[in-house]
């Protein structure tokens, strides 16, 4: 039987990004209060899905899918945010 | 998987079966993540044109309750993946344990939801007709509070329909005779609990953390 360790290790680690997270909503970035904090969600999320989802121990067949639900996204923020960002009134 | 756990006739052996649902269970995962993806493009373009006008309607949702929230749904993940860890193991009161414990951290993020949204509907905050915002724009300001009724709303529609599914697996679990058929079943509504979870947690710091230090 294997041990929960590692999703213990997981959950703790999960809860001190979340206290830096709030901790840092706070403090005076500048332009970069937002990135900090989508980076944070981005490695919460990474975590859940490597650890949680199991993704770590997958075939390379899931490994695609899930990079591809991504990709798309990827795709469609981008291209709509490069016309509303360069839009001029 | 044991021997004795019944494959369908298409399928080769049960890892084959077993994968064969966890990838179809992707795919749906995917379809999720561009539906809720429209959404967070949406609150995007609308930040970016107004940032000021977000940061002023953000200060009115609740934080303590938009913190405590994130917490549970973190710890819900974690018995969550206790329940499938039991499932595959074949501990049916463990099991049922952790299927009902994660169901209850459910329950208690949407009783917490429900009243941070009653909160916020008394104040006039729901874009409705009773609609009222006096610092900024009222139809800038709406614009914000019609993102966030929207997509905790359909956040919120997810959890439950979690909640619901988990309360029928741990009656699933407590009934069913060979609880090998059960396990990768479990997985994947596992699967779903933790996406549930990964879409509030890029929630929170958009709804509730914009530029608070100021």
């Amino acid at each position: 039987m294997n041990s929960i360790k590692p999703y213990v290790m997981v959950t703790g680690a999960l809860f001190v990004l979340l206290v830096i997270t709030v901790s840092a909503a706070y403090v005076n970035l500048g332009a970069l209060n937002t990135p900090v904090a989508m980076l944070i969600s981005l490695s919460k999320a990474s975590l859940i899905v490597l650890f949680f989802m199991h993704v770590r121990h997958s075939n390379p067949l899931i490994h695609i899918f899930v990079l591809v639900g991504f990709f798309w996204l990827g795709i469609m923020l981008t291209l709509s945010l490069s016309d509303f960002l360069t839009r001029h009134p | 998987m044991s021997a004795e756990s019944p494959v369908a006739h298409q399928f080769e052996d049960a890892t084959q079966q077993r994968e064969a649902a966890t990838l179809g269970m992707w795919v749906f995962l995917a379809t999720e993540v561009l539906f809720f993806g429209a959404m967070f493009l949406g609150y995007t373009v609308y930040r970016l044109k107004y940032p000021e006008v977000f940061r002023l309607a953000s200060e009115h949702t609740i934080i303590v309750i938009g913190t405590i929230n994130t917490g549970i749904l973190l710890l819900s993940s974690f018995t969550m993946v206790l329940a499938v860890r039991a499932a595959e193991y074949k501990r049916r009161l463990a099991l049922i344990t952790f299927l009902c414990i994660t169901a209850l951290f459910g329950i208690a993020f949407l009783v917490l939801k429900g009243f941070e949204y009653t909160q916020e509907i008394h104040e006039g905050l729901f874009p409705g007709s009773h609609f009222q915002f006096t610092e900024a724009d009222p139809y800038t300001a709406r614009m914000f509070f019609y993102l966030y009724f929207l997509m905790t709303g359909v956040h919120a529609l997810h959890v439950t329909i979690g909640v619901i599914m988990l309360g029928i697996f741990a009656l699933r679990a407590m009934l069913t005779l060979k609880l090998e058929r059960l396990s990768t079943a479990v997985d994947l509504l596992g699967l779903y609990w933790h996406f549930v979870d990964i879409v509030w947690v890029f929630l929170f710091p958009l709804i509730y953390l914009v530029d608070r230090h100021s």
